[in-house]
């Protein structure tokens, strides 16, 4: 029952987040949607034992978060969260793969236990990444910019339909489990009798509010378009964030700074 | 069942986002063809249903742990085929985002193995068959449960395949397979007894819903074989365009990545995974690209060490130095900011 107060509430937050006004607030969202996509796609593009080559790559993130003030602790915390699916499936390798590929000193380090970090590195990355996509946009602008980058324009509507009564829906379940609760002898798990009464009454319930608000529609003149007022326009400053950002991760694709850099700083130890 | 970005290569990712991407505008074109205004609102409406009642859990009897509805066959029977697919997508978009269930280049996968198989392969080939014309509410219960449980099963199979072909996870293939199908067939069943239930407490009380659903034409009739097409042909496509960029340049590549990774891959191949790896190598970009040594794993071991230990020792530590880098980068923007 908590779960459900707090998962809407989660959203909200995040929408919060996304009404704050910095200058990567205020950018246009096709230019975030798109740098955050390079990003991604260069991180993942590494072979299974890059490990040292994806550090750099952590400025993306960092950067973004420093310049626009959003809470870091809590978007960590959201990563923590959704971190044990790939641990899972990433924790095998170290028992697969036994090579070893190198020694620190006297202690051989197996390919598995490299790809494994690989596997959690490229999670951090990947998921911060899209974390600070929606938390520095926010959805309706997401939907607005996937609409201008030519997404069939029924998706996009329906999407914004449902996006909005994610929060309606998920307080009438709440309310519900809660009444269902309160005249239930023992507290907790619901049994699956009630369970599916629970969800077909929800469904009904849906169907019958999608009907009113048609109608509703209707009445205020819908014609099948939402129509979204929202100045959108490419500036330098756009270019720039798209072009610079990009033109970094490439570079950082191809050349090892972290190597360099360590083959650098050991040479003094030698 | 989500698959993460962490775990795919860019090609396997890039195939399968064609491949959505390519539905989603079929399936919204059809929709828009129905013309049907009131359609899009419940779709819209309907994935929210699902997105709530997703957070609802019952207990699963002498088990101890707890389940809820995945959705897609329920929303194939009650939206049709498209306007499901569109709603499941909806729906892994907005967990793709909000909760980061599931990564952003991953979002093809999860689409395509949660959204397709559901809609536009279990729901007419299989639910559509076994009801008939005449629908009995046996026939409900029955076919909800199987279509469910095949359209889990073939879904957790991508995703082996998926894991697979993007080789970042050593898990070789049978192994990944004994581990997921099982798995998915236990959920299967209780997604199949949840679907059946609720569709056929649904057909008890306003059996009108599924009746429209059933009768609404442009929407049940469904096109399988030029939905095929379409996605046969995006997908090769893609994945010659991929391939090609991989392989025009492959020398060149090969040496960056050795030159910039300072290690070359060792992994054991054998059986199956040695054949799918031969297959990888012509669809992947980058992962297990060209550093086959053709050698077995023991001599590569005994190979291996001495030859880089030095630059991978190296690169620890110039990845630790730049991490710290990164991070005090990140606090002095802060503080010009709040000094600003």
């Amino acid at each position: 029952m908590n779960n459900i107060g707090k998962n809407s509430f989660d959203i909200g937050y995040m929408d919060t987040l996304a009404s704050g006004d910095s200058a990567l607030h205020r950018l246009d969202p096709r230019a975030k949607l798109i740098a955050t996509f390079i990003f991604i796609v260069t991180v993942v593009s590494f072979d299974r034992y890059a490990l040292a080559v994806l550090t750099p790559f952590f400025i993306f993130p960092i950067v973004l978060i420093s310049l626009s003030g959003l809470p870091a602790g809590y978007l960590l915390k959201k990563v923590l969260i959704v971190s044990p699916f790939a641990i899972l499936v990433g924790i095998f390798n170290p028992l697969m793969d036994r090579g070893i590929l190198f020694h620190i000193g006297s202690l051989g380090i197996s390919g598995g236990w490299v790809s494994f970090f690989s596997i959690i590195l490229r999670f951090i990355l990947t998921v911060t990444a899209a974390l600070i996509l929606i938390s520095l946009t926010g959805f309706n602008a997401v939907c607005a910019g996937l609409i201008k980058l030519g997404v069939p324009k029924p998706f996009v509507i329906q999407l914004l339909f449902f996006y909005r009564y994610i929060f309606v829906l998920s307080d009438e379940a709440e309310r519900m489990v809660r009444a269902g609760s309160f005249r239930a002898f023992h507290s907790g798990a619901i049994g699956f009798r009630t369970f599916i009464a629970l969800l077909g009454n929800l469904l009904l319930r849906t169907l019958d509010r999608a009907e009113r608000i048609y109608h509703a529609m209707c009445c205020r003149g819908f014609d099948g378009n939402i129509r979204i007022i929202r100045s959108m326009k490419i500036t330098y400053q756009e270019i720039i964030f798209v072009f610079g950002w990009g033109a970094l991760f490439i570079f950082l694709r191809y050349f090892n700074i972290p190597l360099k850099l360590g083959v650098f700083v050991t040479g003094f130890f030698k | 069942m989500h698959m993460a970005d962490a775990l795919i290569s860019p090609a396997v990712g890039g195939v399968m986002w064609a491949a959505t991407v390519g539905l989603i505008g079929y399936s919204a074109k059809k929709i828009k063809e129905e013309a049907d205004n009131h359609k899009v609102p419940l779709m819209g409406v309907l994935g929210a249903f699902i997105f709530a009642a997703q957070m609802i859990n019952f207990s699963i009897p002498a088990t101890g742990s707890s389940g809820h509805l995945g959705g897609g066959m329920i929303l194939a029977i009650l939206l049709g085929p498209y306007a499901a697919f569109l709603v499941m997508a909806s729906v892994l978009i907005v967990q793709a985002l909000f909760f980061a269930d599931g990564g952003l280049l991953a979002l093809g996968c999860n689409i395509f193995n949660l959204g397709f198989f559901p809609c536009f392969v279990v729901y007419p080939l299989i639910y559509r068959k076994i009801l008939g014309n005449y629908p009995t509410q046996g026939k409900i219960m029955l076919a909800s449960l199987i279509a469910a449980i095949i359209s889990l099963q073939l879904g957790a199979f991508s995703v082996v395949l998926e894991t697979v072909f993007s080789g970042i996870s050593a898990l070789p293939f049978p192994t990944f397979v004994i581990l997921m199908q099982p798995i998915h067939l236990a959920i299967g069943v209780v997604e199949g007894l949840v679907t059946a239930a609720v569709v056929t407490f649904v057909w008890k009380v306003r059996p009108e819903i599924l009746n429209a659903a059933k009768n609404s034409l442009p929407i049940g009739k469904l096109n399988i074989k030029k939905v095929l097409l379409v996605l046969v042909f995006v997908a090769a496509v893609t994945g010659g365009a991929l391939s090609w960029f991989a392989s025009s340049n492959p020398d060149g590549l090969e040496w960056a990545m050795f030159k910039t990774s300072g290690k070359e891959e060792l992994e054991s191949q054998e059986g199956l995974h040695a054949s799918l790896a031969g297959i990888q190598e012509k669809t992947a970009f980058l992962p297990d690209y060209g550093f086959k040594k053709g050698e077995p794993t023991a001599e590569a071991e005994s190979k291996w060490p001495a030859v880089d230990s030095g630059t991978s020792v190296s690169g620890l530590v110039g990845g630790l130095l730049t991490l710290i880098v990164a991070v005090l980068i990140g606090l002095g923007l802060r503080q010009r900011k709040n000094a600003a």
